[in-house]
């Protein structure tokens, strides 16, 4: 009796979190499968479920849907472009820091993490300034670059944590068989922080994906998803199941990415992210 | 660092390690080069754009300025403390060693693992006053029209707050969790013994070891939160009238009324409350580096 009612009050806490977590993610699933006037009419299940949202954003047969397809690719290009930047740039810096004891390693790791601190909402400002005065502005190459300066910071933390925890005695022995610093990254370091950089890869893929703030200041004209789903509230009459079945389709790539890696995820990011 | 060596011409040594020195400064240079690039220009260009007194002026003036730095005030007690009271209780209930406990803890970090836009609208949608889902609900339930979700200020706030608590509770439950793993069994179970309630075993033993945790991870959040645009922007607009802004995203408003320098201001005016925060973090997580 005691064990049944100390079951029970695990439910009584799991219902209203399953509720809470799920509805919104339903939402956006019911109005995308739902006809124009059954999404209105506040129905908990469509009377007829039906896919043809589905195939009006695929054919872009919307005024808001003309460059479906385009700005897809754009936040492809900006996203893939973000991921691997990033992680060259993290991997080099971190490698110097941590294994080649750069001087003023430790300034750098500080700037970092100073940036890493600071709201993005808040440099957003000033890099919007910036970005002007570089002439990058409606230039795919601007958010791609802004995103690295964003995801850039926690990937050099990260993967310098990581890296501090390879036993030293491997760059003792590659330095006695008279190996080059660009060998011992190449063949003992890329090797063994394997796990880490698919996380940190992940990350800053994700990250660029999914930023809306940077993306609706520094591009106007060509756009990436997340900017043309803002663009649906510009009216009052917005096709809203049209705007769900989008977002559908632009929220799934990232959260199956983020299942695949969960693993290493939770085990790469979420332990480096606040210290006991 | 303090570990090069003294020039010494004879021996090959040296010049290894300076060659080691030399690969360190150039695999370090293009993140040096994107501090410069893309953090220190454009913040020491924005200073130097809030460097005029009537900037300060003219925001002290707006009325919005005002209404947002109270808003941020009320956001940032009430969310993040309301988000970390419920990430405390919900990882004490997921560290409960069930299958079916472990799948909802999947289930559970959703929201953290999909963009915010999706979800956000979805949200604004369902708070639609006239044929929003919730709306619709209380109306069948009760025959009664749900409140303007949205378009009452104080609500409309606080219903950004749990947009923000929705989206972020995910990711801090995991992290507490992580801290109430690591608490030996032993304890609980000497606790047990001694025939502590739950309650004492959480005054005594748990809370204890997870109470830094949970100041640093405040900390942390609070600054995040600051910087949080999504919660507010899309699920609002900042609107009704102007009434729902943070400073976040005040200082977008002003870039898209093209009043840049007043954006900066806006920032600077921010900054004596986030410098201290990012100064304490970089602190702590400096100490848990020499730590090791």
């Amino acid at each position: 009796m005691n064990k049944f009612l100390r079951e029970a009050r695990l439910w009584l806490v799991a219902i209203p979190v399953l509720l809470w977590t799920l509805l919104p993610i339903y939402h956006i699933f019911l109005f995308s499968i739902s006809t124009k006037d059954s999404a209105f009419s506040g129905a908990l299940w469509p009377a007829k479920p039906t896919l043809h949202n589905f195939v009006t954003v695929f054919r872009q047969e919307h005024f808001y849907l003309h460059d479906f397809w385009h700005q897809i690719w754009n936040s492809l290009w900006i996203a893939c472009a973000t991921g691997v930047l990033t992680l060259a740039i993290a991997t080099c810096a971190a490698f110097a820091i941590s294994r080649l004891k750069v001087r003023g390693g430790r300034t750098v790791m500080n700037a970092a993490l100073f940036t890493y601190f600071i709201p993005a909402a808040f440099l957003a400002v000033p890099m919007y300034k910036a970005m002007g005065s570089y002439g990058l502005l409606n230039n795919r190459w601007s958010l791609v670059l802004a995103m690295v300066t964003l995801a850039a910071p926690y990937a050099i933390w990260v993967l310098k944590q990581a890296s501090d925890k390879l036993p030293w005695e491997l760059d003792e022995a590659a330095r006695i068989d008279g190996a080059t610093p660009l060998q011992l990254f190449r063949l003992v370091y890329l090797p063994l922080m394997t796990p880490s950089l698919v996380a940190i890869g992940t990350y800053a893929l994700l990250l660029a994906w999914n930023e809306y703030l940077y993306a609706f200041l520094l591009l106007s004209n060509d756009i990436p998803l997340a900017v043309g789903l803002g663009h649906f509230l510009a009216s009052d009459d917005s096709p809203w199941e049209l705007l769900m079945a989008t977002a559908l389709i632009y929220g799934l790539p990232p959260a199956a990415i983020y299942y695949a890696f969960r693993r290493y995820m939770v085990g790469g990011l979420t332990s480096g992210a606040v210290k006991t | 660092m303090a570990a090069i060596a003294i020039p010494h011409p004879a021996s090959p040594a040296p010049r290894r390690v300076s060659s080691w020195q030399t690969w360190g400064v150039l695999m370090i240079a293009p993140y040096v080069l994107v501090f410069l690039v893309f953090v220190l220009y454009p913040v020491t260009y924005g200073l130097w754009l809030a460097r005029h007194a009537q900037s300060y002026r003219t925001l002290f003036e707006d009325p919005v300025f005002f209404r947002s730095v109270l808003n941020t005030i009320v956001f940032l007690l009430v969310a993040v403390n309301l988000k970390f009271v419920l990430a405390l209780f919900l990882s004490g209930f997921f560290v409960h060693e069930r299958a079916w406990i472990r799948w909802l803890s999947v289930i559970f970090i959703i929201p953290w693992a999909v963009p915010a836009i999706p979800t956000i609208f979805s949200i604004r949608f369902m708070l639609n006053p006239e044929w929003g889902l919730i709306n619709s609900l209380i109306f069948r339930l009760t025959a009664q029209d749900g409140p303007n979700w949205l378009t009452e200020p104080s609500l409309a706030l606080f219903m950004a707050m749990l947009v923000h608590i929705w989206k972020a509770l995910p990711f801090w439950t995991l992290i507490l969790m992580a801290g109430r793993l690591a608490i030996p069994r032993e304890q609980y179970e000497a606790a047990s013994v001694d025939g502590a309630t739950a309650w004492q075993k959480f005054k005594f033993v748990t809370w204890p070891s997870i109470r830094t945790l949970y100041l640093t991870s405040t900390l942390l959040s609070m600054i995040w939160t600051l910087g949080d645009f999504n919660s507010v922007y899309l699920l609002t607009g900042g609107g009704p009238a102007d009434l729902t802004h943070v400073l976040a995203t005040l200082g977008i408003r002003y870039i898209r009324l093209d009043q840049v320098d007043q954006a900066m201001a806006t920032i600077v005016v921010a900054l004596p409350f986030v410098l201290p925060l990012v100064y304490f973090m970089m602190k702590r997580l400096s100490v848990d580096d020499e730590g090791r």
